[in-house]
């Protein structure tokens, strides 16, 4: 009874209340009308969550049996909420059982006090639920689902990595990327870094400041759009304002999205350094006033010139924020996927891994082609990641 | 606090003359500092930064066949302006949804999920910042390596795992949500926007929690308060400007996210950029739609933005300059 599987049209075990039901019920309330019901019923869950965490930890025999009865309940309830049906049944009331007495053993002989690590659990589940359901499991399941075909049943090794190199799309999509992650963020970073500097010492620095950074809330969708239309292509009168200035000048009108080889991709890549710099010039700034003022007095004493004291005492004094840009900007552009979306749907050789990712997914069905250019993404990511932990790590030890 | 002590007591006359002088002085350094080369470069680089938004804010109040034909720059010479293209843009729709109907979805997806992350990341974060455990920092560097995982790379599995559940060795052990027919149901993208969100929400909200004096929570230890009272009591009302400062920065992500909302949404629950993007291939190059649809979008984000842009800046900070 226990090993096989479900029959056709067994009843559900369930409180009659479950995670489904419940969603599928908010479902048929209007938009507008969800919003405060969902947050009432969520509140009302970390509330309980809180409250257990107050009270289960207590010395007490009262508190004991709340503890007790917890690691049972909570569990099982949590089981019950997402439905299985019986032939799992018991699997889970097993599992529950077992892991609700590891946990009350292991908080009962705990040195740092009963209920530290019932706490604990607490206190971390709910995140960590999330992050091992949709980032942890869902990365290793595309990990395996890269070395499939298109259906994931039959198993074809490398041919979906050949597949991404060989393939002119795939191919695009791998060394456009690579431009993206070159250039992106480093021209975003220097301009937001004159800007900073600029608006540092200008009038008006507020205002200009808001203008700049404004672009970083317009969405990549409205971005891709507002660009669109500037570089507008036709014949005749121009209404996008390059083909305008190349007009005026005596030139052809030129078709700015199609421009190959490579060109339009830096010409999206404006799009998004247009978008990211205020960001940069946000965070440098910041960093730009936080260096002490004695040690730009000190270089001013002994005659250096402003270009001088910028590259001797700024730019060392903002290098761990100058790291924290040019990695977020650069993490952005490995993912970017709106804006090539919006501008060109990747014709014209255009095309980004990540973009490409989701198209062959969408559009061609193609999982394991799909699957091998995540892998491909993960891979360009690592280092910078790897870069950042080792800054963490470095600064950790500082303090 | 100290200050006070060593300074001589004044009244209020020569008070008020001494902070009027400070102003001056400040007010001339600023002067001495700002240079005019400076002033010009940032005024040009904000002017290139604001014209391509304010071409198509004029688009998009010019009337059709003008906007059709004309340059936005020639309305200084021939101005003629209608709203027109509001109305229009608001009430047609290229895919199932007109605009002013996925307004309502937008919002309905990115207000919980701010409310979401916001409280699982925290919950997280103080566990990682105040309750001692072993492997703690493995666990956390491990948690801020998860930005490693594209969220492409999540998109199939996360989504059959929505639909299909998880089944090991022929035993279900997760059945699937069954949500892709349900009108207007978010839960799907609200569960996958608060994932995504959760690595760099607790690495932001654990370096603003962890910079909290551990006199104040020993002190509230020692009072006999435990890990839930410190949280709600004490953590949550000092962290405020970190949490709110994260919550516009949530927002404006979630508004303004295409891929996610694609990938997840039923067809009746799509975001606007979603019906913004479908529009714009359906309205082709009819520019005083497109612009006043991307204005209709883009609006929401930029008044929270306005409205919170001080906040929104400190909290950048908090994850920027601690590291």
């Amino acid at each position: 009874m226990v090993t096989r599987p479900p029959t056709e049209g067994a009843l559900p075990t369930s409180l009659g209340f479950s995670f489904n039901s419940f969603f599928q019920w908010i479902g048929s309330q209007g938009p507008i009308v969800q919003i405060p019901i969902v947050l009432i019923v969520f509140g009302i869950v970390v509330g309980v969550l809180l409250l257990l965490i107050e009270y289960a930890p207590r010395a007490g025999r009262g508190y004991f049996w709340l503890r007790l009865a917890a690691c049972f309940i909570i569990p099982i309830v949590a089981f019950m909420m997402l439905r299985p049906y019986q032939g799992a049944v018991l699997y889970v009331l097993a599992i529950a059982v077992i892991l609700g007495g590891i946990l009350f053993y292991a908080d009962y002989r705990a040195r740092a006090g009963a209920g530290y690590l019932f706490q604990l659990v607490l206190f971390m589940a709910p995140a960590s639920i999330l992050l091992l359901m949709g980032l942890v499991y869902p990365a290793i399941a595309t990990f395996i689902q890269s070395f499939f075909d298109k259906t994931g049943k039959t198993f074809v090794g490398w041919d979906n990595y050949v597949w991404a190199f060989t393939n002119p799309t795939g191919f695009w999509s791998i060394i456009n990327t690579i431009l993206w992650v070159l250039f992106a963020p480093v021209v975003s970073t220097i301009i937001g870094l004159a800007c900073a500097v600029f608006i540092d010492r200008a009038r008006g620095e507020k205002v200009l400041k808001i203008l700049i950074f404004m672009t970083f809330a317009i969405s990549f969708v409205g971005a891709g759009i507002i660009w669109e239309l500037q570089y507008d292509y036709r014949q005749g009168e121009q209404i996008g304002i390059f083909n305008a200035i190349v007009v005026a000048f005596g030139g052809e009108p030129v078709s700015w999205l199609s421009l190959t080889p490579l060109w339009n991709t830096f010409f999206i890549m404006a799009v998004f350094i247009w978008s990211q710099t205020g960001l940069a010039m946000v965070i440098l700034s910041a960093a730009i006033k936080a260096v002490p003022p004695e040690q730009m007095e000190a270089a001013a004493l002994d005659g250096t010139n402003a270009w001088q004291r910028f590259r001797n005492v700024t730019l060392p004094g903002i290098r761990p924020s100058i790291v924290v840009v040019l990695t977020t900007i650069a993490i952005g552009a490995l993912k970017i996927y709106d804006v090539v979306a919006v501008m060109t749907g990747g014709r014209s050789n255009s095309t980004v891994l990540a973009f490409e990712m989701v198209n062959q997914q969408q559009r061609f069905q193609s999982y394991g082609h799909a699957a091998a250019l995540a892998v491909l993404l993960f891979i360009l990511v690592i280092p910078i990641i790897v870069f950042n932990v080792i800054q963490i790590r470095k600064q950790r030890e500082i303090r | 606090m100290t200050i006070e002590v060593i300074e001589p007591v004044v009244d209020g006359r020569s008070a008020r003359k001494v902070a009027r002088d400070t102003r001056k002085y400040e007010e001339m350094a600023r002067r001495r500092l700002s240079s005019k080369g400076a002033t010009i470069a940032a005024l040009a680089i904000a002017i290139f930064w604001t014209i391509p938004t304010f071409g198509l804010l004029v688009t998009s109040f010019r009337p059709a066949a003008d906007a059709q034909t004309t340059g936005w720059w020639t309305v200084f010479t021939n101005p003629s302006f209608t709203t027109e293209n509001y109305q229009l843009a608001l009430t047609s729709g290229g895919t199932t949804l007109t605009l002013g109907e996925s307004f309502l979805n937008s919002l309905a997806i990115a207000i919980p999920v701010v409310f979401f992350a916001l409280a699982v990341a925290s919950l997280m974060a103080y566990a990682f910042a105040w309750i001692d455990f072993k492997g703690k920092n493995l666990l956390f560097i491990a948690v801020f390596a998860m930005q490693i995982v594209p969220i492409q790379m999540a998109l199939i599995p996360l989504l059959s795992l929505f639909s299909r559940g998880l089944t090991i060795n022929g035993v279900q052990i997760f059945p699937g949500l069954e949500l892709r027919d349900i009108d207007h149901s978010f839960a799907t993208v609200w569960i996958a926007h608060t994932i995504f969100a959760m690595p760099l929400a607790v690495f932001l909200l654990h370096n603003f929690i962890s910079e909290i004096p551990s006199e104040v929570i020993e002190a509230a230890r020692v009072d006999g308060a435990g890990h839930g009272q410190m949280f709600f009591r004490i953590v949550l009302p000092l962290a405020t400007p970190a949490l709110a400062s994260f919550a516009v920065l949530e927002f404006i992500w979630v508004w303004n996210d295409l891929l996610v909302a694609t990938i997840f949404a039923p067809p009746t629950s799509l975001p606007m950029t979603q019906s913004l993007a479908g529009l714009s291939g359906t309205w082709g190059n009819q520019w005083y739609l497109q612009a006043a649809g991307t204005f209709l979008t883009i609006i929401t984000p930029l008044i929270v933005f306005f409205a919170l842009q001080r906040f929104f800046v400190r909290g950048l900070m908090a994850g920027a300059t601690k590291g």
